[in-house]
């Protein structure tokens, strides 16, 4: 799998520390290779959006990547009640199902971006770098540019 | 069964395939059928609700679901493990979320269902109460087969739209 420049936080430098939420294990162990290529930590997994608050609250991570369509909670009402209690969160969509509607309410909801499945690395790096250069977290070339 | 409902199932198993086996799927059959389906490998059903109800079934040969497993899990998967129907899942997940999406982004409105694996009674159910379309994809590493069932329940919101009277 391709190496990318590891993305750190601006404020300690250390790995960007992710949480996955997706109803799939394959999704999950998907997305982990390619945070562990982007040079991040796993702190979480969750199957459904319940156990999603649950483990953003346990873990307080730098980033979220969240599918829409799981069982119990979708994704969409687990951003919304994740941003009310953190309105820091930075959640990222990572779904299939990509119509304009569903971007936009999980847009309205709190969430940061979206990507659609099947992920793209280079793509889904380089939203992730917006995503966190946004909020002072940031990749080594993104800090060069805001050093200047 | 409207073809403009189901030519975008077909554009998004196609384009899917093509990302993750890195080579395309031709279509190699197509029937209809009414009687209830027999699953040829291991398959995932997808149900969606709203303006457009039914279900769609991905059943993959278990040389191609072994493969599409290998692919998802970073390393060889033998056809015999269980989580090589996970992955089926995960691709249906794929093929049937991009195929929606086009289809909510031109005025249908439904909902997806997450998708669970087709076990035998499902199996036995699948056809009996409405007439599916089974598209069969030839890829490089097996066979692949798209069966769908749906029914158009109502007008894209756009078609209420007024019309102009000159």
């Amino acid at each position: 799998m391709k190496q990318f420049e590891p993305l750190t936080r601006k404020f300690d430098a250390q790995p960007v520390r992710y949480l996955v939420v997706d109803d799939s294990v394959f999704a999950r162990k998907s997305l982990a290779r390619l945070i562990e290529s982007f040079g991040g930590v796993l702190v979480g997994e969750a199957g459904d959006g319940v156990s999603a608050i649950a483990e953003y609250t346990r873990t307080k991570p730098d980033l979220v990547l969240m599918d829409i369509t799981m069982p119990q909670m979708e994704g969409i009402e687990a951003v919304e009640r994740i941003v009310q209690e953190h309105p820091e969160a930075r959640i990222v969509m990572v779904s299939s199902v990509g119509y304009q509607d569903n971007i936009l309410a999980a847009l309205q909801k709190g969430a940061r971006h979206f990507v659609q499945k099947p992920v793209k690395p280079d793509a889904l790096y380089e939203i992730i770098r917006y995503v966190l250069n946004d909020d002072g977290v940031t990749a080594p070339a993104a800090a060069g540019e805001n050093s200047r | 069964m409207r073809m403009d409902l189901i030519q975008p199932f077909i554009g998004s198993l196609d384009a899917v395939l093509a990302e993750m086996m890195k080579a395309p799927a031709n279509i190699a059959d197509m029937t209809m059928e009414e009687e209830g389906y027999c699953r040829k490998g291991t398959a995932a059903v997808v149900a969606f609700n709203g303006q457009i109800e039914g279900r769609i079934i991905l059943d993959m040969d278990p040389a191609a679901a072994a493969y599409v497993a290998g692919l998802l899990a970073g390393t060889e998967v033998d056809p015999a493990e269980p989580m090589v129907s996970e992955a089926v899942c995960e691709l249906a997940n794929m093929v049937i979320g991009n195929a929606v999406t086009q289809l909510n982004d031109r005025g249908f409105q439904f909902k997806v269902l997450p998708p669970s694996i087709l076990n035998e009674e499902q199996c036995a159910k699948a056809g009996q109460d409405s007439e599916a379309t089974i598209l069969c994809f030839e890829t490089q590493h097996g066979v692949v087969y798209l069966n769908i069932a749906m029914h158009y329940l109502a007008r894209r919101s756009h078609d209420h739209a007024p019309v102009a009277v000159a």
